[in-house]
């Protein structure tokens, strides 16, 4: 080896602790002004079938829990929403997935890390969107969909694939221009 | 007053800690005894200081002192006095504290056990101390001072983060925090080493034991963590590949590859310039490991106060250190010559294989926490990384990470032969392969833990061939060869008993391959069959604890109609703070876990969560086995670092194939 590769092999750790020092920089520099947000990465679920879970309905209220083989075979696409009564981008989204329900669309709830007399309070107040309803309290499931946070939404197909998902709230523009094409393109 | 006698302490600390960077460089450069000589009382002074500090804050969390923003956000009157310490490290100003104080101790250790070093090693290794102390003194009192006050005083403290109150968590940071600052004293040898232009194998003798103990605190915390993770969050696994997981998991592999490395140098006087990387990178990787958690610049399921203010001081420290280092590496180590070539078959060659096969588990694990950041930051594109990748990508390196584990040992120096070494192997080869083919094929067992449970044997036996072999067991009479295990050095002891350790984590990983779980609804009488045993619910009570109430459920868990056990799953609710918790009701017998957890009550009904966790203690024994066995050895680097001249006598009676 001549004596300048030499050299600029020793130099390699520095050149590259340089690059991903810059790279750490502009990351730190995008959390403060909004441009750079780690909780947007999308699900390594894409086109994959449902993960295995299930999971019982809330307490004391009468909509059914959600299981996987819930999911598989449907009639049309649904929509699987993690919430939470705490949340409060959830209340965001709340009149969209009323929007939802009134359209006939299914809506299926997943009440994570919450309790359930929060839950059945807060649906009582803005009303009940869901078709079903399971109380997610230990987060396991949240885990097997890869949930970054609540809420969280996924466009399950009539086979079971995951076909979208948003991380975030519903808004009436996301709503608009991204869910209803993908409505209709599933249906 | 306490607050500020601590306040203050830990000002006179960053005081103590900038001339301790200073002095003794300037000292050692202009060969002056005096300036050099200021270091070890400088490293004492900060280190006092920094003890001062933090009793005042453990004074402020036990007294409940309210008018301290810290404790009011993190302490309760209610809290149990065990938990109102371990509260003190259970949020970032106060663990930053803690990181501090670990490295203090350290700096004082070499100050005061390092008399036998060269004047001015001693004095450049404890001025790169005196620069990180004064690096994380700065980070403490600008952006994370645990000593605010606030005023009017808080009527009571917001309680501790529920999760966090567990016997578990109050001990896994002081011993992770032991392991990443272990890696900053290797890192201040070889930053000092940079500076003096010289490795030898006396430096090789001096950074393994630390090395060895920042590995044996990483080895010991990681456990630690994965334990937590199974019986506290209730989800029944122990590893997750979580970024915040990964950013322990990668100083691990550095240390354990420089330990490793630091051998070579001592003995053969090689990879030098190779090991110097190594001890800069373990520490960068600890700093980085820091950084991720502590800037909010990665998401996971352990959830901590970021802040990007504070993530910018921990790039900017980074920086300094890291891109000094670095920098200095890339000036000053093209004039190292690099000595001794060697054979690839023999034992620098099979330690040599250790390091490229770590450092490429490392980089895998290390692309795979970053990749996923950095993609989103170049291309807006964005991917996630999960076990999958994980699991697929590092385990056709840790194969043959595996494989050489057990031959390595058995390798003389220099030049070795591969199929002598193979044949004195050939009943571990056996073992592994009669354990593969039986539980694959008659077992049933699916492949993936099969080949686990066949490499556990393989490490074990191949760690009891090491011995064995020294001690040239069935060979000479019992009697000498037990006189030979007497003065086996126990460094040798040591390395086989933490390869034995992986072994032992080997087969409780491919154990927990065949775990099986159920979910059931049960009302109180009913009963349910699961992993051969019948599971009786017989009741939900509440339950009342100091700062929680709990429901909790009693289940007799029966075989052939005799009760074998009966356990307890429980859902703690903490009213302050208004969180929930499931404790897992475990029950074990060293070969299979029993393990149940409660989930919701309706219609007179409890769901319970059932898992028959087949080896999983087995898992952590072998962690806490591996960290044994950098004990044992620590114990003999104690021997010959501080009596030189008993080194003769241990390496002569010791000598086998040492």
């Amino acid at each position: 080896m001549s004596k300048t590769s030499r050299r600029l092999l020793l130099a390699a750790p520095l050149g590259l602790a340089a690059a991903g020092g810059v790279g750490f920089w502009y990351m730190l520099d995008g959390l403060q002004d909004g441009s750079y947000d780690p909780r947007t990465v999308p699900s390594a679920l894409l086109g994959r079938p449902v993960p295995e879970f299930s999971l019982p309905p809330v307490d004391e209220q009468p909509l059914a829990g959600l299981a996987r083989a819930d999911l598989l075979n449907l009639p049309r696409p649904v929509l699987v929403n993690f919430w939470a009564s705490w949340c409060v981008p959830c209340i965001i989204e709340h009149p969209q997935l009323m929007t939802l329900q009134r359209e006939g669309i299914p809506v299926f709830g997943v009440n994570y890390k919450d309790k359930a007399g929060d839950a059945r309070a807060f649906l009582a107040r803005r009303g009940n969107p869901y078709a079903r309803l399971a109380a997610d309290e230990p987060g396991r499931a949240a885990i097997e969909f890869g949930v970054y946070g609540v809420p969280e939404t996924y466009l399950v197909d009539r086979q079971g694939i995951i076909r979208w998902r948003w991380p975030g709230p519903i808004t009436t523009e996301v709503l608009e221009q991204d869910l209803r094409p993908l409505l209709r393109r599933f249906a | 007053m306490i607050p500020e006698l601590g306040h203050f302490a830990l000002a006179l600390a960053l005081a103590l800690a900038l001339a301790q960077s200073v002095l003794p460089v300037m000292g050692a450069q202009w060969r002056d005894a005096r300036l050099m000589g200021a270091a070890a009382p400088l490293a004492l002074g900060s280190a006092l200081a920094v003890i001062i500090a933090f009793g005042a804050l453990i004074a402020a969390f036990v007294q409940n002192d309210t008018t301290v923003l810290n404790v009011v956000q993190n302490s309760h009157s209610a809290k149990p006095l065990l938990y109102k310490i371990s509260g003190v490290w259970g949020n970032h100003e106060g663990s930053m504290l803690l990181w501090l104080l670990v490295l203090a101790l350290c700096g004082a250790a070499v100050a005061s056990f390092g008399r036998n070093l060269p004047s001015s090693l001693q004095a450049r290794v404890l001025a790169v101390l005196g620069m990180i102390m004064t690096g994380f003194a700065l980070f403490i009192l600008m952006t994370s001072n645990p000593f605010t006050r606030v005023w009017p005083p808080a009527p009571d403290g917001q309680g501790l983060n529920p999760l966090l109150q567990d016997i578990g968590l109050a001990l896994h940071p002081p011993l992770l925090y032991g392991g990443y600052v272990g890696t900053a004293v290797t890192f201040a040898f070889a930053v000092a080493a940079l500076i003096e232009g010289r490795v030898d194998a006396a430096w090789g003798a001096w950074v393994r034991p630390w090395a060895l103990s920042a590995w044996a605190f990483l080895t010991a915390g990681i456990t630690l963590g994965s334990w937590w993770a199974y019986y506290e969050l209730g989800w029944g696994g122990y590893w997750f590949w979580d970024p915040v997981e990964n950013a322990s998991l990668l100083p691990w592999l550095a240390t354990t590859a420089l330990l490793h490395s630091a051998i070579v140098v001592e003995k053969r006087g090689a990879l030098k310039i190779w090991t110097v990387l190594l001890a800069l990178l373990a520490f960068a990787l600890s700093l980085l490991g820091t950084f991720m958690v502590r800037s909010g610049v990665l998401n996971s399921v352990h959830s901590f106060a970021a802040d990007p203010a504070r993530g910018v001081f921990i790039l900017g420290m980074l920086a300094v250190y890291v891109g000094g280092a670095f920098a200095l590496f890339a000036w000053r180590a093209p004039s190292m010559v690099p000595q001794g070539s060697f054979a690839p078959i023999s034992r620098e060659g099979a330690l040599v294989l250790n390091n490229l096969l770590l450092c490429c588990i490392a980089a895998v694990v290390l692309v795979g926490t970053l990749y996923p950041m950095f993609l989103d930051l170049i291309a807006g594109r964005l991917i996630s990384v999960g076990p999958p990748f994980f699991n697929s990508a590092t385990l056709p390196l840790a194969l043959p990470l595996v494989a050489a584990m057990a031959l390595g040992p058995l390798m003389p120096w220099k030049r070795a032969v591969l199929w002598p070494v193979v044949q004195r192997l050939w009943w571990a080869a056996l073992a592994m392969a009669a354990v593969f083919a039986v539980t694959w094929t008659i077992l049933r067992v699916p492949f993936w833990p099969a080949l686990g449970f066949g490499v556990g044997v393989w490490l074990i036996a191949g760690a009891k061939a090491d011995i064995i072999e020294r001690i040239q067991l069935f060979r000479v009479p019992l009697r000498t060869a037990l006189a030979r295990a007497r003065g086996l050095p126990l460094s040798a002891w040591g390395a086989a008993i933490a390869h034995a350790g992986l072994g032992v984590s080997a087969l409780g990983i491919a154990g927990m391959g065949l775990a099986t779980e159920t979910l059931v609804a049960l009302a109180p009488g009913q009963s349910t069959h699961f992993a051969g045993y019948e599971w009786r619910l017989e009741g939900v009570r509440d339950a009342q604890g100091p700062n929680w109430t709990s429901r909790r459920a009693e289940v007799t868990v029966l075989r052939d109609g005799r009760a074998v056990v009966t356990m307890r799953p429980q859902r703690r609710y903490f009213p302050i703070g208004r969180t929930t918790t499931t404790e897992a009701a475990i029950s074990t017998n060293f070969l299979r876990d029993l393990y149940a957890v409660l989930g919701e009550e309706r219609e007179g009904q409890a769901v319970l969560r059932l898992h028959n966790n087949t080896l999983a203690p087995w898992i952590w024994l072998g962690g806490l086995i591996m960290a044994l066995g950098a004990v044992v050895s620590l114990a003999d680097r104690r021997v010959r670092v501080a009596a030189p001249q008993r080194r003769a006598k241990v390496a002569q009676a010791g000598m086998g194939q040492a």
